[in-house]
């Protein structure tokens, strides 16, 4: 039965899925070990995603079905632990940019892989990064951008955590549709990737660097 | 040149005639006005080398295409907020970019759009500039799913009245009331004629006509401005990089209307609807294209690919449900004698095999992250390519980098011609040292000879 709701959500088969979480509810299984079965299913779906098996219809497909397994779930869950998380990342798209698909791809990868994401939304202003850097005191800061315009957002964020003395504190990773090197230099952050995989090493070797 | 006998009917004639027609009204606009000869020599060498581009032959040199929207106002200080509320400066603001920077082909000012046609209608899907995003920046859509997925049957059984009273309905606020009409093909026979009006006598239904004949007059004083600019920049020398606008049909389905994140389930919860969708929204975008490049005599045809990009979908989703409907547009295109501009921003590395399915010689695809060198090795017997000048360049590098960038794509993209020098996103600013770095690099050293 467990078995089954990981290889079935991460096949995606919805309706299968759902049946299965509903049973388990009726049959008294523990709520938690259903939540856990389903983010074992989102892991193999990242691992789909990055070995270029799934794309960005099957990443929103399962995140909708991650929406319906949470809703069953949550009604007959206590206040359970928190799994152990590898880090944990700031995100948000930049001042006076309201894109916000990419960015929660990218979130949905930095979850799966398992760090814990603070999604601050979109058109966030520096201030706000840096706020949260310092209540969280979280290592990592992903800065999405859709347009041209915000190119100067993502330097004067980086500018402002660094105003703020947190620079030292925190690995600054940009990412999104007309960002590149250049972007990078630019707005004086750690790193860039060309999408959500990209995003997941980035994190990764940051976590990584810090521990050794 | 193509021989046309006089005779032939436009129906009769080979897309290679329509497009030879089109190329000609192209050369020779009606009622212009060149300031000098000059500029009568720089116009027609402009549609020229364009021709010669799309044909594959080789030009006099590598064209220059300044693929911009609100760059004009944001390179010489003026606020995008500005040009979409005045129309005088939107005109006056984008004939004094060319007079400065001097691209062979520009954007028309008319994808601008203008703020107070926005206001009156109450569109709910964009922020513009002032109005739900800085005044200095462009306009940026909000996603939302405009069209439910219950709603697919209606859209499939009349696209029309599907646009016209529920999708219309719910992107315009002022327009709210045309929910509550009855089908116009209803209208068959005298004695539904008075029931049917009866709709049009309520507040709501007559606040969205209001609405729409206010946007109407507005929009009749801005499009004064916009075709007086239209005419004095033909007459200056320069030529308007298309005339008509179209999209992939997955593309209009899956960008405003459902949705990208909608679309993105439904590929999964009613693909059979999604394809039914798109091959119903196929010959409106064929009309569409052709009735633009028609009503402004110049036969490109431009169109803003999106959801097919590199790494949004499985190849198997990208044969499935984006490219056929695509390429069914592009070919009927092409057979009513206009010119593709297929401007395929993002990366378009996995998808360059299917483009050599394009009609040859017909068409031309602007890259953005695309390997250029690789797309002129896979497209260069097939069709024009153009583009590769990234935006983090145009607006952080310095024009030694843009120079070398212009070289590196002539020397590879441009080899033997075939190719033009773009953006390979459309661009809300610029930077003045590597745009002039852009456009005079390439008029210098793309020189065939």
């Amino acid at each position: 039965m467990e078995q089954d709701l990981v290889g079935t959500l991460a096949d995606l088969k919805e309706d299968e899925a759902l049946a299965i979480v509903r049973a388990r509810l009726e049959a008294g299984d523990d709520p938690m070990a259903i939540f856990e079965d389903a983010r074992r299913a989102m892991e193999v779906i990242g691992q789909r995603f990055a070995a270029a098996e799934y794309f960005i219809p099957e990443l929103v497909y399962a995140g909708e079905i991650m929406k319906e397994i949470s809703a069953l779930v949550k009604p007959s869950l206590g206040a359970g632990g928190e799994a152990e998380r590898l880090g944990q990342v700031v995100l948000g798209t930049v001042a006076g940019d309201i894109h916000d698909i990419g960015k929660d791809i990218v979130g949905f990868m930095l979850d799966v892989n398992g760090f814990q994401v603070l999604d601050l939304g979109v058109d966030v202003q520096p201030e706000r990064f840096v706020d949260t850097v310092k209540e969280s005191g979280s290592t990592i800061v992903g800065l999405s951008a859709f347009l041209t315009i915000s190119f100067q957002s993502l330097k004067d964020t980086v500018e402002a955590i660094e105003e703020a003395g947190l620079r030292e504190q925190v690995k600054i990773m940009i990412g999104g549709g007309p960002v590149d090197e250049q972007v990078r230099r630019y707005t004086g952050a750690d790193a860039w990737g060309k999408d959500a995989m990209e995003a997941v090493d980035l994190a990764k070797s940051f976590v990584e660097g810090v521990s050794s | 040149m193509t021989a046309t006998t006089p005779e032939k009917t436009w129906a009769e004639l080979s897309p290679e005639e329509k497009r030879d027609a089109r190329f000609r009204t192209y050369l020779a606009p009606e009622g212009i006005e060149f300031a000098s000869p000059e500029a009568e020599e720089r116009y027609r060498a402009g549609v020229t080398r364009f021709r010669d581009v799309i044909e594959l032959r080789t030009p006099d040199r590598v064209p220059v295409l300044i693929n911009a929207t609100f760059m004009p106002a944001k390179i010489s200080g003026v606020l995008p907020h500005t040009i979409m509320y005045e129309p005088e400066v939107l005109a006056s603001t984008f004939k004094q970019f060319l007079v400065d920077y001097e691209p062979d082909y520009y954007f028309t000012p008319a994808i601008i759009g203008d703020g107070k046609v926005f206001e009156i209608l109450d569109i709910q899907q964009v922020a513009w500039p002032g109005h739900g995003v800085a005044k200095d920046s462009g306009y940026q859509y909000v996603e939302g799913e405009y069209m439910r997925a219950d709603e697919y049957h209606a859209l499939i059984d009349d696209p029309t009245d599907f646009w016209m009273r529920t999708y219309l309905p719910r992107v315009c606020g002022a327009l709210a009331g045309l929910a509550n009409i009855a089908p116009f093909t209803d209208l068959w026979e005298i004695v539904l004629v008075s029931g049917h009006m009866v709709t049009f006598g309520t507040p709501d239904v007559q606040k969205a006509l209001q609405a729409l004949m206010d946007a109407g007059t507005r929009a009749l004083t801005w499009i004064q401005h916009v075709g007086a600019f239209e005419a004095e920049a033909r007459g200056l020398g320069f030529v308007s990089a298309a005339g008509g606008i179209s999209k992939a049909p997955f593309d209009i389905l899956a960008d405003t209307v459902r949705g990208t994140r909608g679309t993105m389930v439904d590929l999964h919860r009613r693909p059979e609807q999604v394809l039914e969708a798109v091959e119903r929204l196929t010959p409106l975008a064929i009309k569409q294209g052709v009735t633009g490049a028609t009503a402004q005599a110049n036969p490109v045809v431009f169109m803003p690919l999106h959801k097919g990009a590199d790494g949004f979908m499985s190849d198997e989703q990208f044969r499935t449900f984006y490219w056929p409907s695509l390429k069914a547009v592009v070919v009927g295109l092409v057979n009513e004698g206009c010119v593709p501009c297929l401007f395929c921003e993002g990366g378009y590395n996995s998808r360059l095999e299917y483009l050599t399915e394009l009609p040859k010689g017909s068409c031309y695809c602007i890259f953005d992250r695309t390997d250029m060198a690789r797309a002129k090795e896979v497209l260069g017997d097939t069709v024009a390519i153009g583009g590769g000048i990234h935006p983090g360049l145009v607006l952080t590098g310095t024009a030694e980098q843009m120079r070398e960038r212009c070289k590196e794509l002539i020397d590879t993209a441009g080899r033997g011609g075939g190719y033009v020098m773009a953006f390979g996103t459309a661009m809300d600013e610029g930077n003045p040292e590597t745009v002039h770095a852009m456009i005079d690099f390439t008029k210098e050293y793309g020189v065939y000879r």
